[in-house]
């Protein structure tokens, strides 16, 4: 190799005029240190596995890359699935100002002059989830929802110090419950889980009563709920949390808040959601945007895990922009830091900045109907073919559950043979809840056209009817 | 000398443009048979939001000009070097974007059917499988989402793996040297361990003498860099490693630094049983002004419970990729009876490990050898040019050559003219050039933490010593001058004390806005 495009010292003139200036026999010496047991010749580790065994083209990285990725399968519609994370539609605009140069290939703007438009795009996703959330301060982002909730939790045991258990909904994704598990483990925390009402769908007050006490340091609640119920009593949820002391933590998925009450009408301490539907892509897990937002109480927000961009004043008088409130963080703190969180998902942030000021006010809620009325639109029709859709009583936003267990047929049958007709369907939660039995979760968004719907209803219907 | 002058466009805040009734997308119109058919919205009012949201209304046009101009007032690898320390800001290749950007995941559910994703998951096993050797590893997760997220799964796999042997009980301290990132001490504590901070010696190694004294029954582990945050490689590692290994304690690589030793030295021959990596620095996905970066965790296949047939790996969390030689597919293998469980919702940054994938596929194992080798031809190269200069000391390991960084101390300037590290970093702000980590290591006073990486070129370290000399002329005729600085850049120095003033600080609009009114508390 004797030049590379992004190696550009890599030509012999350069290095032989580099280690001249050196005073350095080869490039070797400069690894003298590393002990002779523990050195790899370059033999045996270019005879590793590493890539294709040879540097390749970018041409023939393309073919590469290309070939395998035809073996996904191209489906007919957009899965029919949610559980956390949604098909929605991801404006051209919004991948193309976070793939300009300036943002894609920035660091934290630890230099704060020479960053301002970052600095201001991420104040920006600040202050609009604020207003979405109608709650103060928002940082800058955590990784996705999951690890926003455990963090959540994790800020309400150091908020109520002292105080040991949690109580988290038993109708909450249980794929954030395992993460809140996994984050909450080395610090001997007593989760317990709300039981929901089997009619409505919801958690029930009455039984939530019980189980808060002045041990409780936090309540959380998400809604809409992992069966896409929206969770009527959620004021009154909060109030029970506060009455013992507690915080009241709300999980919200971001678009159905065009026509939910916002966390901070709920009179939530922390708000925490996920910003993927936001304009990201479903992107196969990541990366996401874990949305993390508090009341403006010091007592909170000096306990808020992540980084926060402030407004500013430069020395001249003009407005700006700088990391506040860094005193709670790891590389000043150290062990005694809010959050070890570093790196975060800025740049998603910048795409969920860009995508709600392209819906603005009245954008976010036209999207929130679409997506309601689409899916209360495939509930109508399944129920019409006759299949379990009322489940629970309560209204929904955008997906619901449908239970095949009357039709005595596994829901991996009825899967495999929407599969075979190029459809996607529904999330089974029965593993999850196994008292629920053959049931999928089926989710529905502006990308799924009336007649996708009337298309995946069809097939339901014929394969149920053969079953 | 180039000069350099940052755009300024006294951009308004989005809140602050747009008109009423203005909407930046289009929609679809509801079908006229799904209005129909649902006949309206039926949520209950205990629930339902009466205020839409006070969010600002924008044509496409106002937006797409509004962040155009805030990119214009923030700097990249894009607009020239960014030699942040430890934090390995090379180059981004755009064949790398484009494969990654449009490559079609953004369609795919993370718990859509294995079986529909079949390219994908082939690509993410073939992933894994480069790391663990690039790292000399068994078993790599691709699921932590960053550095300190892969820390926190490498503290926690080791929590439970005492837990496993019945011994959490006395094994409650992690080891961590005074030179670590603020992450790894952090990281410990999230996973409820006490931190113990072993000092290094004046060669830039960790004290020896000092980590024995320490080490004992209730260590858990050691959490280290190799090479440190000063550049050096530990030469006492195995040594380091057998003792810790003598009291069952495991070794944690953070892998910050592996830019500085690929295809030299590997984390698992030198005796780590865990390693996480950094793919957006030593792999290319870029940094995205904060994030998403991917903290895949690579791990030793060795036994927890020999009887029971428990590995290491079992461990981990997340979803690893593996291949069913029966069915001839793959799959995702979610978290078992053993493991730490899950760290975030869903399988892994996906992203930015397509990135990495293109960057590894195109480098090959020779491109990654060139990588070391010019990353630190470079950095010598930068340490010999400053040797000497006027005002800066590079502390620590006298002689030694350093690996992917080497730390300046300008304590020397700061001592006899007042003009600190932060002053250099302005006045290199000015210049064009982006400034190193300061104040970093904290065993460094007044510390310049520079990391050029091998995408940089001579040319430009050339310019950027002439710049650092200057810095410290000026510095030593008028120190006054360097406290005015930045004044090329779109704003002039920040006054971060009023930031978080409580009568001025405003992480919001809604915090500004209700100020303002008289709103506020």
């Amino acid at each position: 190799m004797e030049n590379h495009p992004w190696i550009p010292s890599l030509t012999r003139d350069q290095v032989e005029k580099l280690l001249r200036v050196m005073g350095v026999g080869d490039i070797g010496e400069l690894f003298n240190d590393i002990p002779a047991s523990i050195k790899l010749t370059r033999k045996k580790w270019e005879k590793l596995e590493i890539g294709f065994g040879r540097p390749i083209s970018e041409i023939e990285a393309k073919r590469i890359l290309h070939g395998k990725l035809s073996k996904n399968t191209t489906l007919k519609t957009p899965p029919f699935m949610g559980g956390g994370v949604y098909p929605h539609y991801v404006p051209p605009l919004v991948k193309y100002i976070i793939s300009r140069g300036e943002f894609l290939t920035a660091y934290t703007p630890y230099q704060a002059e020479i960053s301002q438009g970052l600095m201001q795009a991420i104040f920006e996703y600040q202050s609009l989830m604020a207003e979405l959330l109608e709650m103060d301060v928002v940082n800058a982002s955590m990784y996705d929802w999951g690890s926003a909730a455990a963090e959540a939790v994790l800020m309400s045991l150091r908020v109520n110090k002292g105080r040991t258990r949690v109580i988290l909904p038993a109708n909450m994704n249980p794929y954030h419950r395992r993460v809140v598990e996994s984050y909450t483990w080395p610090h001997g925390v007593k989760i317990v889980y709300a039981p929901f009402n089997r009619e409505t769908g919801g958690v029930d007050v009455e039984e939530l009563k019980k189980l808060v006490d002045e041990e409780t340091a936090g309540v959380y609640l998400q809604y809409p709920n992992f069966f896409g119920v929206v969770e009527a009593d959620a004021k009154a949820i909060g109030e029970v949390a506060h009455e013992k002391g507690a915080l009241f933590i709300t999980g919200v998925y971001p678009i159905a808040l065009g026509l939910l009450k916002s966390p901070g009408e709920l009179g939530a301490d922390i708000a925490v959601g996920e910003g993927q539907p936001l304009g990201l892509g479903l992107n196969y897990g990541g990366p996401y945007l874990g949305i993390f937002a508090t009341r403006f109480d010091m007592n909170l927000v000096r306990q808020m895990p992540g980084r926060i961009i402030g407004l500013a004043e430069s020395h001249r008088g003009e407005r700006g922009f700088a990391m506040i409130l860094q005193t709670r963080e790891q590389y000043i703190r150290r062990e005694k830091a809010t959050s070890n969180i570093c790196t975060n998902e800025a740049l998603m942030a910048i795409a969920a900045a860009v995508y709600l000021s392209m819906l603005g006010k009245n954008g976010l809620v036209k999207l929130a109907e679409i997506n309601y009325y689409r899916a209360h639109y495939a509930w109508a029709k399944m129920r019409q073919a006759g299949l379990k859709v009322d489940l629970f009583k309560w209204d929904f936003f955008n997906e619901f559950p449908v239970s095949f267990n009357e039709q005595g047929v596994k829901y991996s049958f009825i899967h495999e043979k929407l599969l075979e007709r190029g459809i996607h369907g529904g999330l089974y939660i029965g593993d999850h809840y196994p008292e629920l039995g053959e049931t999928a979760l089926f989710a529905f968004t502006e990308v799924h056209f009336k007649e996708d719907i009337d298309l995946l209803v069809e097939s339901l219907t014929e394969i149920t009817r053969r079953g | 000398m180039r000069t350099y002058r940052q755009a300024n466009w006294s951009e308004p805040l989005i809140f602050e443009l747009g008109s009423p009734g203005r909407l930046g997308i289009t929609l679809p119109e509801l079908e006229d048979e799904v209005k129909k058919v649902v006949g309206g919205v039926k949520i209950p009012e205990s629930i339902k939001r009466v205020k839409p949201p006070s969010l600002p209304e924008l044509s496409e046009v106002e937006v797409t000009r509004h962040f155009t101009n805030l990119t214009q007032m923030a700097y990249g690898v894009d607009n020239g070097p960014v030699p942040l320390g430890s934090c390995t800001m090379k180059f981004n290749p755009r064949i790398a974007w484009d494969l990654s950007f449009n490559s079609g995941v953004d369609q795919l559910h993370p718990l859509q059917d294995e079986r529909t994703v079949q390219g994908l998951l082939e690509v993410m096993y073939e992933l894994q499988q480069w790391l663990a050797n690039i790292v000399g590893m068994d078993v790599c997760t691709l699921h932590p989402a960053a550095g300190a997220h892969g820390e926190l799964t490498g503290v926690l796999v080791i929590r439970k793996y005492h837990e496993l042997k019945g011994q959490l009980d006395r094994k409650k301290e992690i080891v961590i040297p005074d030179s670590a990132h603020g992450t790894n001490p952090a990281s410990a504590a999230m996973a409820g361990f006490k931190v113990i901070e072993v000092p290094s010696g004046s060669d830039g190694n960790v004290d020896y003498e000092a980590l024995k004294s320490v080490v004992g029954e209730s260590t858990a582990g050691l959490m280290i860099t190799n090479p440190n945050t000063l550049g050096l490689f530990e030469e006492r590692i195995l040594e380091i490693a057998e003792l810790l290994h003598k009291y069952d304690a495991l070794l944690y690589y953070d892998g910050a630094n592996l830019n500085g030793i690929m295809g030299y030295t590997r984390p698992g021959d030198m005796g780590f049983d865990i390693a996480h990596i950094n793919i957006h620095k030593t792999f290319s996905s870029p940094h995205g002004g904060g994030g998403p970066g991917s903290g895949p965790v690579c791990v030793k296949n060795r036994f927890v419970d020999r009887e029971k047939g428990i590995y290491l790996s079992d461990l981990l969390p997340g979803y690893i990729v593996v291949y069913d030689e029966e069915k001839g597919i793959y799959r995702l293998k979610g978290p078992g009876p053993h493991s730490i469980g899950l760290l975030k919702s869903f399988f892994a940054n996906t992203i930015p490990l397509l990135w990495a994938y293109v960057y590894i596929a195109i480098m090959g194992p020779q491109g990654l050898r060139k990588v070391t080798e010019h990353c630190v031809l470079i950095t010598n190269y930068f340490a010999k040019l400053m040797n000497g200069v006027r005002g800066y000391d590079i502390p620590y390991g006298k002689g030694r050559f350093r690996k992917h960084e080497v730390v300046l101390s300008a304590k020397p300037m700061a001592d006899e003219v007042g003009v600190t590290a932060e002053d250099v970093a302005k006045g290199l702000l000015d210049a064009g050039f982006y400034a190193p980590t300061i104040y970093f290591p904290l065993i460094v006073k007044e510390a310049l933490m520079t990391e050029f990486t091998e995408t940089e070129t001579p040319e430009n370290v050339e310019r950027y010593v002439e710049r650092l000399k200057e810095i410290s002329k000026i510095a030593y005729e008028n120190p006054s001058k360097p406290k005015e600085w930045p004044v090329n850049t779109s704003v002039g120095r920040l006054d971060i004390v009023k930031a978080n003033h409580p009568k001025y600080v405003a992480p919001t609009w809604r915090v500004y806005m209700k100020r303002l009114k008289g709103e506020l508390k």
